[in-house]
């Protein structure tokens, strides 16, 4: 039997000290949890700034840690400090030290690193052994060079070379949500269908009871050939419903997830109520792939962005918003050339966003009606920051005095409720790679350090 | 009747940067049973709102959950500069008033 204590499904978003007693008061094996997603997108890849302050990972990591080394069990994160790159995993390990130095512990660290060598990468692409996943961007030498960040998501076996070293904490780079779980039970002897859905499930902490109302930790127990979840949180329970629908998060399919070593068929998972808030499931079915394959992420940059945010409020600009819209973009553009001349018109993108009509869904929107005002967001890219900002301060002073034909004399169409009205915006990044290597074995993309931590 | 007074969730989300996934996950079994075996929610419906071709349009049913599952390329890649929504997370609204025989 195999206890598998998930402490939230994301490091810095929290979970309830109260529960994690609880939790531990139930002796489980090790404490793992996630700390990646390409969830909010492709900056944190490409900047290598993370999602949640250092606080917040500090306060998650140092109750873990506590707990960890007070039953004398391993603590496992994986995906350090959202994207995973080395950078961000030097920063949560540097948190980790804080916090043994503070709080008096000391432990085995291992910290697995995720970003592979360009050349490794560009030898590998040579060799036909990078192949693209649905709807992946065209990939070529120039896409490895471009790429401010490259991360390759770890499979289990890197984790499970790390406890065999006598790991007591792990942190690593990227890696595949599942695998920071299904590492510790594999490695003990456990079926790997059990193992890997297990995986899916308690990845995302609490997610899988019936309804979550804060972050807080999940609790599962092995068998063989089954598992039974039950939230550590009284507040909490799971029914088969609730578990079954945890696979149709962030998936394109309920019935498969596929790692770099096999495939999780849950075609067959059956989930039964053991009481009114544990769940049973068995059934699942693990095939080894023929090839090992790990998963690829990228991000470039895709320029500098300067934004102006404003609204409309006038009946008469409403009623003909689209074609003043039109005009004024048209006319900034113009500006804009009459400002930087003709060549700059490849050097930068504007775009703008009309809350109110379709921010959301942009063309795809259906619904036509706009209500008594409308939102503006002026958006340009362009290489640099300061171009970017350059051409925003002539948008911003063209934008606001555009005028309709009913108006005669100066008019002031946009309200901004900011000055100086543009907003440099940083770097933006794009998401770069949907691809999968062929590596020639599962730990050679991942260097391991270990180091003795006091 | 419309999809959201028979469906206790109706979401979007990124599958990954570059799909969208939506799951409509309902009431109640029967329910469930009705609008997937009526072929209420299909792959031309989808293609023709989000302008797709019907031959990208994944959809699966997930009687375990009484759930539907559709995914689609994504309109842009999460985050690109033209992209509007970074999470997927409100791209489904079509979805809500979806007309239920």
């Amino acid at each position: 039997m195999i206890r598998v204590l998930s402490a939230t499904g994301m490091l810095g978003s929290g979970f309830r000290e109260e529960t994690l007693k609880r939790a531990m008061a139930l002796e489980p094996d090790f404490i793992g949890a996630d700390s990646g997603s390409t969830d909010p997108g492709p900056y944190y890849l490409g900047s290598g700034d993370t999602h949640f302050s250092d606080s917040a990972y500090k306060r998650d990591l140092r109750l873990m840690l506590r707990a960890g080394r007070a039953a004398g069990i391993p603590v496992i994160v994986g995906s350090a400090c959202t994207a995973g790159i080395d950078a961000q995993l030097e920063r949560l390990v540097g948190i980790a030290r804080d916090i043994a130095r503070e709080d008096k512990l000391q432990f085995k660290l291992a910290a697995i690193r995720s970003e592979p060598d360009r050349g490794y990468l560009k030898r590998k692409l040579k060799e036909g052994r990078i192949t693209p996943l649905a709807n992946a961007p065209r990939l070529d030498e120039g896409v490895i060079e471009r790429a401010s960040h490259i991360v390759g998501l770890a499979g289990i076996e890197p984790y499970i070379e790390a406890l065999g070293h006598g790991a007591e904490v792990i942190i690593a780079g990227r890696s595949s949500d599942t695998s920071i779980f299904a590492a510790l039970p594999v490695m003990r002897g456990c079926n790997p269908a059990t193992a890997w859905h297990m995986a899916k499930i308690l990845e995302c902490g609490a997610a899988c009871v019936v309804q979550r109302k804060y972050p807080d930790c999940m609790v599962a127990t092995l068998a063989d050939d089954h598992f039974v979840v039950e939230p550590p949180n009284p507040e909490y329970r799971c029914d088969p419903v609730s578990v079954a629908s945890h696979n149709l998060y962030e998936n394109s399919t309920p019935y498969e997830l596929i790692e770099p070593s096999g495939v999780l068929s849950t075609v067959d998972a059956r989930y039964e109520a053991l009481s009114d808030r544990a769940v049973r499931v068995s059934g699942s079915t693990f095939t080894k792939s023929e090839r090992y394959t790990i998963k690829l992420e990228a991000a470039e940059l895709a320029g500098y962005q300067s934004i102006i945010v404003g609204a409309v409020r006038d009946p008469v600009i409403l009623r003909q918003f689209d074609s003043w819209l039109a005009g004024l973009e048209k006319a900034c553009k113009d500006r804009i050339r009459a400002v930087f001349g003709e060549d700059i018109e490849e050097k930068y993108k504007f775009h703008v966003r009309v809350f109110g009509k379709n921010a959301a869904m942009g063309p795809l929107e259906p619904e036509t009606a706009i209500g008594h005002e409308l939102g503006l967001l002026f958006q340009v890219t362009a290489q640099t920051q300061e171009l970017a900002t350059a051409l925003m301060k002539s948008v911003g002073h063209m934008a606001v005095h555009y005028p309709v034909p009913e108006w005669s004399g100066l008019i002031t169409s946009i309200a901004y409720p900011y000055s100086p009205a543009e907003i440099a915006r940083g770097a933006s990044y794009r998401f770069s790679l949907n691809h999968v290597v062929e590596p020639a074995s599962p730990l050679e993309m991942f260097e391991i350090e270990y180091e003795t931590v006091r | 009747m419309k999809l959201w007074q028979v469906a206790k969730l109706i979401r979007s989300k990124n599958s990954g940067p570059f799909e969208l996934t939506f799951d409509v996950i309902m009431k109640d079994r029967a329910t469930y049973e009705k609008v997937r075996d009526a072929n209420i929610i299909n792959a031309q419906w989808f293609a023709r709102t989000y302008r797709l071709r019907p031959e990208v349009v994944s959809i699966i049913n997930y009687d375990a959950a009484a759930a539907i599952k559709i995914t689609i390329p994504r309109p842009t890649i999460s985050g690109d500069i033209d992209d509007n929504d970074v999470f997927g997370g409100q791209q489904y609204g079509p979805l809500v008033d979806l007309e239920i025989p």
